[in-house]
């Protein structure tokens, strides 16, 4: 601290890290740095770092919300905010000490790597995205200001469109197949039982498929079937819609990768660190502020803290013992296994494959459970339980924390209910919130929408149409058992 | 290769407040929230005696934004500090807020978070919530304060004090060169001789160049009102039913306030004898004695003719007892009601009964009833959440006259 620095500084140490960038031979987008202040930062953390973008409430929601915890120190401003665009867009803020800019530089440069590397950014198309997200706003701005729609009535359909947005497919790269893809799918399975009940001459019933039924097989993109199967929705509708969910799909990768992303750029930020030479005074700030972000927090999970720690696990595994970051040289070798890893894994993969019982105490991982009004812990990574509390966070990192919908049926020949089915897997849904979720999908859907899952171990139903909610009798009956009269 | 630095420009800073449209289209939706739940807000005691431009905070339900989540019946995954063992509580659940009353947590799903708005706003929504549009026109009366003149426009006509010596003298110059044009044109070749001549010649006024200011009549309205508070102090009157009348008289005096310049209050506190006390007193003054309504009325009469004579004041006042009125004072507190509802735009009589209160005596309620004058109310309040709905009906009460008075200058009827 206590340095005054210019931005001619800054491009003076950029430069240092640019080189030693090309040396580790990670492989960035040309990276743009804006320098801002507070409340420009405030702006962009907003709008998701994206210098255009459309707009809607809930991001003036979300920067009051962010103003006031900022206001009230309740929370700090993170030190970078990067987009995943070619070239690459990042803040600086203005009132950051020269060491804290250098770090963030760093490290910024370490999520450039992954953002052009990692399998789950493949289809954002970061060359475009600014310039789409431009067009989205221009185009959303257009209804709003459009007589015929206005404000109240986009905001309907983008109150409902947000509610769905993570609604989607999980692996972006896994290609679906088309309709026709589907039809032969379904035509060859069918064909395969047919001689699996001739060779082994069972006698059950034989089923045809019915290749007329929309979705022929579940669907997850809850906003694109709307769009494409609800013939009443105007064309802007059905823009706002694609708009929403394309938004939707580019942050995706994200959430897919906070864990191993974050780990990433902080293992990246220190290696280039170490390899700079600082000063004294901004060797010692660094390896505060360092600690400071990648130190666990008690009761919660730091992304940056289990990041980091998986990626020194793997390097460990790889040279075969722990390697002082401040001594020791990094080896070629291991470089490249770890070049392998950032682009083929995700969050989920990325914990199993790579978070094994050591790494699990040493990070002091356990399951909490809810009891009254606290959380009270319910297991420790001990021997026997280590696998359970390393499935559990498998399965609450990325989209598989958001509960996962289908599209079953939507009977097109007939009522046009649109079925839609909970994969339930343990968890239940919020109930509030799924009748409340349940009423915007009734909005963009126009009919009847039937939600099935799980509730207290019963089979449920809710069903929203233009009377309103309703739901089925399973649920009610786990709720007020009958009584036995004698 | 380098990367780009765009330095900081701090007009840039002014410029990208980008956020402005979508936290001021919030702001929209959060009022519109609170204006749903105002019922429940006015019912909060942290509003009630407080400065105009305090912040209150108050809980609405707020506008969440609803997606797919998993319930909070799952188990978490979080890290602890190197030696966790099972059975340790680690945090508590968060839970959605909930306001007041210590029933919270039986009703599932009902979200509140707290938003902070001036008073000032708070007041605003609430009377959006009443949707009286023509409240202002004439329940209110409007008191000429001043008459003067205005000037607008001229006019050909007029005495010598008002002349528009300005545009005179234009149409002087106007009228002359349309007249040199005229004889150029027909008189060319004499021109050059009697152009010399022209110029010294006068060109006089004419009746016609003559323009007078137009004046208008100009009358300022001035309104101001008093509201009179008459609160029963006697010994049967407890916490509870002061706190409910001052919550009435409360957003009585906010109402009034809203809709004139300049407002007056005066507190009359009584029990057997009436008189006028401080605001603090008011409602903070112990209680004792028995009560005898009469005295408060005759005190609140005595004020009126002393200080705010009815024509040149909006008066409102209102009354605030448990009815339990001396049974011969009963017929001169009748009469000492139609005085002040002559004199009173609007005069209440609100009687506070807790359900589970214990009461004695007659209520006056029933004598009440037999009181016909238009802008006399009464009304019964009984619990916190009675307040609102008894004032909104308070109020349609003045709108009705507001009606019928119309009525009375409508040719048709």
């Amino acid at each position: 601290m206590g340095r005054s620095y210019d931005v001619k500084e800054l491009q003076k140490w950029e430069a240092r890290i640019f080189e030693k960038v090309q040396e580790f031979g990670l492989d960035c987008y040309p990276q743009e740095f804006e320098i801002c202040d507070h409340v420009q930062m405030l702006s962009m953390m907003t709008y998701h770092g994206m210098p255009s973008h459309y707009p809607h409430w809930s991001f003036g929601k979300s920067f009051e919300r962010t103003k006031t915890y900022y206001d009230h120190g309740l929370q700090g401003i993170p030190y970078e905010m990067v987009i995943n665009s070619n070239p690459s867009i990042a803040g600086l803020m203005r009132d950051n000490s020269l060491c804290l800019q250098i770090l963030t530089m760093a490290h910024v440069y370490g999520h450039n790597d992954f953002f052009k590397n990692n399998f789950t950014f493949r289809h954002t198309q970061a060359d475009l995205v600014v310039a789409r997200f431009k067009s989205h706003a221009d185009r959303i701005r257009g209804y709003v200001e459009d007589p015929s729609i206005g404000q109240d009535a986009v905001e309907r359909i983008i109150d409902a469109a947000h509610a769905l947005s993570f609604q989607c497919h999980r692996n972006q790269a896994i290609k679906r197949l088309d309709r026709s893809e589907q039809i032969d799918r379904a035509i060859t399975k069918n064909e395969e039982e047919e001689k699996q009940r001739k060779a082994t001459q069972t006698k059950t019933k034989e089923e045809t498929p019915d290749l007329f039924k929309i979705p022929l097989e579940p669907d997850a993109n809850i906003l694109l079937f709307i769009r494409d199967h609800n013939a009443r929705l105007a064309e802007w509708e059905k823009d706002v819609l694609t708009i929403v969910h394309e938004e939707a799909l580019y942050f995706q990768p994200q959430m897919e990768t906070k864990i191993i992303n974050e780990g990433w750029a902080c293992y990246w930020h220190r290696e280039i660190m170490n390899s700079l030479d600082l000063p004294t005074d901004i060797h010692m700030e660094f390896l505060v502020r360092h600690n400071q972000v990648v130190r666990p927090i008690p009761g919660d999970l730091n992304p940056y803290n289990i990041g980091l720690a998986l990626w020194d696990r793997i390097e460990e595994l790889e040279v075969g013992r722990a390697r002082d970051h401040n001594e020791d040289k990094q080896q070629l070798d291991t470089r490249e296994a770890l070049f392998e890893i950032r682009e083929v894994d995700r969050d989920s993969s990325f914990i199993r494959r790579f978070m094994d019982r050591e790494t699990m105490e040493k990070l002091d991982l356990f399951e909490a459970a809810p009891e009254h009004q606290d959380w009270v812990i319910s297991k420790i990574s001990d021997d026997e339980n280590w696998k359970a509390i390393r499935n559990l966070l498998v399965n609450s990192v990325g989209l598989t924390s958001i509960p996962f919908i289908q599209i079953t049926d939507c009977n097109a020949h007939g009522s046009q209910t649109l079925q839609m089915r909970h994969e339930f897997d343990g968890r239940e849904l919020e109930a509030n919130y799924a009748e409340k979720t349940l009423e915007h999908i009734y909005t963009l859907w126009g009919r009847k929408v039937v939600l099935e899952t799980t509730m207290n171990n019963n089979k449920t139903r809710y069903s929203f149409d233009n009377s309103g909610l309703s739901i089925s009798a399973d649920l009610i009956d786990s709720m007020y058992p009958a009584f036995d009269y004698p | 290769m380098g990367a780009i630095f765009r330095p900081y420009s701090p007009s840039d800073s002014l410029q990208s407040d980008r956020s402005s449209g979508d936290r001021q289209r919030h702001r929209e939706k959060l009022r519109k929230a609170l204006k749903e739940n105002i019922a429940d807000v006015i019912s909060e005691q942290s509003i009630i005696g407080r400065g105009a431009d305090s912040i209150v905070k108050v809980p609405i339900r707020g506008i969440k934004e609803f997606r797919f989540v998993f319930g909070q019946n799952t188990p978490k995954v979080a890290q602890g500090d190197g030696n966790s063992e099972p059975g340790q509580k680690v945090g508590k659940i968060q839970q959605d807020r909930k306001p007041g009353d210590g029933e919270a947590g039986n009703m599932p799903g009902e979200d509140y978070y707290e938003t902070e708005v001036s008073l000032e706003e708070l007041v605003e929504i609430m009377f959006e919530d009443l949707e009286l549009p023509d409240l202002e026109s004439k329940p209110l009366r409007a008191i000429e304060a001043e008459y003067t003149h205005k000037r607008s426009g001229t006019k050909r006509v007029g005495i010598r004090a008002h002349l528009d010596r300005k545009k005179t003298a234009k149409n002087r110059i106007k009228r002359k060169f349309a007249k040199e044009k005229v004889e150029k044109d027909h008189l060319a070749k004499e021109a050059a001789l009697q152009s010399e001549k022209k110029a010294s010649e006068r060109f006089p006024f004419d009746q016609r160049d003559f323009r007078y200011h137009r004046h208008k009549p100009d009358i300022r309205y001035e309104s101001n009102a008093v509201v009179i508070c008459i609160m029963d102090t006697s010994g049967s009157m407890n916490v509870m039913k002061k706190y409910l009348a001052r919550c009435f008289f409360f957003l009585l005096y906010q109402f009034v306030r809203l809709k004139y310049q300049q407002t007056e209050l005066v507190f009359i506190a009584h029990d057997t004898q009436a008189k006028e006390v401080s605001e603090d007193d008011f409602f903070h003054r112990g209680e004792s004695g028995g009560t005898m309504i009469s005295s408060g009325y005759q005190k609140a009469l005595d004020i009126i003719h002393d200080r705010f004579d009815p024509s040149l004041w909006n008066v409102y006042a209102f009354h605030c007892s448990d009815g339990d009125n001396f049974q011969e004072d009963i017929p001169k507190t009748l009469a000492l009601t139609k005085e002040l509802c002559a004199a009173c735009n609007l005069f209440g009589y609100g009687e506070i009964k807790p359900t589970g209160g214990v009461s004695w005596g007659t209520p006056m309620l029933k004598h009440f009833d037999d009181i016909s004058e238009k802008n006399f109310t009464t009304l019964g309040i009984s619990s916190k959440s009675d307040i609102w709905p008894k004032f909104k009906a308070f109020l349609s009460r003045d709108r009705q006259k507001a009606e019928s008075s119309i009525n009375v200058f409508d040719p048709t009827s």
